[in-house]
């Protein structure tokens, strides 16, 4: 991860005219950038009535990524921080409307209009403090909040994030689910540094509520690292009340632990022999 | 910028409580034309606030929409109604002008068909 884009310049200064033509016409990171708002448009798990829908395309720099929603038939509202990436955009004749805006400032859009967002390799440009104004957590605070207002119930907004390290993946998660959000990430090839593809998944709507209360026990979960195949961490699951685990002074009993003890041996598990010590309690000097 | 959009965007400068709509100032409208698609439409009318569009519409030059939001039964059979709407919706283009937030009065420029909505270090 030696030449992240993030910590040369502030978006709007990198994508300058010469970056923002090279970006367009490599065609490997046209490529890229499709495979990766295709994955992004199968996950917002749009209904498949055949209806188009209103999307939004947060950080769409030259429209490669509202391409591939124009050619599902979506419209699009394109959002990002660069004139010159713009101005590529139109001179490609993008079909969706383009907005020049920060995100970090708040998306300026009604509450409950947007069908679902996507965001290919955007939101991570929002940990980065490039004007003595920017504080990182109130600016993601601002894009997630607005964000949530501006989508209808039950639409879903997926992000597609290189997040440096740990800390801003957790950083960006929590930002979201204090917006009101529920969901989580998504990782694709795990395994591979370089294919290996994080998505957040965010949903709009009815898991809301167990969300503030919680709020200790996402910061250890969020943590940690997926290690399998295209693996879904259930937030809204995460937060559920905990179950009372039932015990008594006595402890569980001699009967119990034989029980247990015949399961693991008809597992074929290396089980110690029963004796009279099976189950005995220990000296009071414990 | 196209109707549909205007109709989604409000501003969001810090304390404006009432930011919807803006009012457009057009200098150029241009026409692009877009595929017909009823459902869409349809499907968008429930989110639209119609005296904001049939007011953006106004000031754009196309006065062809009824000053009353129009109920649901005439969506599902008015075919030339619905055309009228598609084109309001999706085929008028503000390329240049600009947007002017209703309570501030300050205004976002509109270049390209893209409206500048970068807020100023103060107003965030």
């Amino acid at each position: 991860m030696s030449n992240r884009p993030e910590l040369l310049a502030p978006p709007e200064i990198f994508y300058d005219e010469t970056e923002a033509r090279k970006y367009t016409s490599s065609s490997r990171i046209v490529e890229i950038q499709a495979k990766l708002s295709e994955r992004a448009l199968e996950l917002l798990a749009l209904p498949e009535d055949g209806v188009p829908r209103f999307l939004l395309d947060i950080g769409c720099g030259s429209g490669l990524s509202g391409e591939t929603l124009s050619e599902n038939g979506h419209h699009w509202i394109g959002l990002d921080i660069s004139a010159s990436m713009l101005n590529v955009a139109v001179e490609r004749e993008v079909e969706g409307d383009l907005l020049l805006g920060d995100m970090g400032q708040g998306l300026a859009l009604r509450s409950g209009v947007i069908d679902g967002a996507i965001s290919i390799s955007a939101v991570q440009w929002l940990c980065n403090a490039d004007k003595s104004s920017h504080e990182p957590r109130l600016r993601l605070k601002a894009f997630f909040g607005s964000l949530y207002r501006c989508l209808s119930r039950g639409a879903r907004a997926v992000f597609q994030v290189y997040p440096e390290n740990i800390a801003q993946r957790e950083l960006i998660l929590r930002q979201a689910l204090q917006a009101g959000f529920g969901g989580g990430l998504v990782v694709d090839y795990p395994h591979s540094t370089k294919k290996r593809k994080e998505f957040l998944v965010l949903t709009c709507g009815p898991v809301q509520t167990s969300i503030q209360t919680s709020k200790n026990e996402y910061d250890e979960s969020c943590s940690e690292d997926d290690n399998s195949e295209d693996e879904e961490v259930g937030v809204s699951d995460r937060n559920r009340p905990r179950k009372k685990r039932r015990t008594n002074k006595q402890g569980k009993g001699r009967e119990w632990v034989l029980k247990k003890k015949e399961q693991s041996r008809r597992k074929g598990n290396n089980v110690p022999a029963d004796s009279k010590y099976t189950a005995r309690k220990r000296k009071s000097r414990f | 910028m196209r109707l549909i959009t205007h109709n989604m965007l409000s501003c969001n400068i810090k304390g404006v409580t009432n930011g919807f709509p803006l009012r457009i100032e057009a200098g150029n409208v241009i026409e692009k034309e877009v595929d017909f698609n009823p459902d869409f439409i349809r499907h968008m009318f429930a989110k639209i606030e119609w005296k904001a569009l049939v007011e953006g519409a106004r000031s754009m030059g196309y006065a062809e929409l009824p000053e009353d939001s129009p109920d649901a039964a005439v969506l599902k059979s008015d075919e030339p109604f619905l055309k009228k709407l598609h084109h309001a919706l999706l085929e008028l283009h503000l390329e240049e002008g600009a947007l002017v937030c209703p309570e501030t009065g300050r205004k976002f420029p509109v270049n390209k068909g893209i409206p500048n909505m970068l807020l100023h270090e103060d107003e965030v």
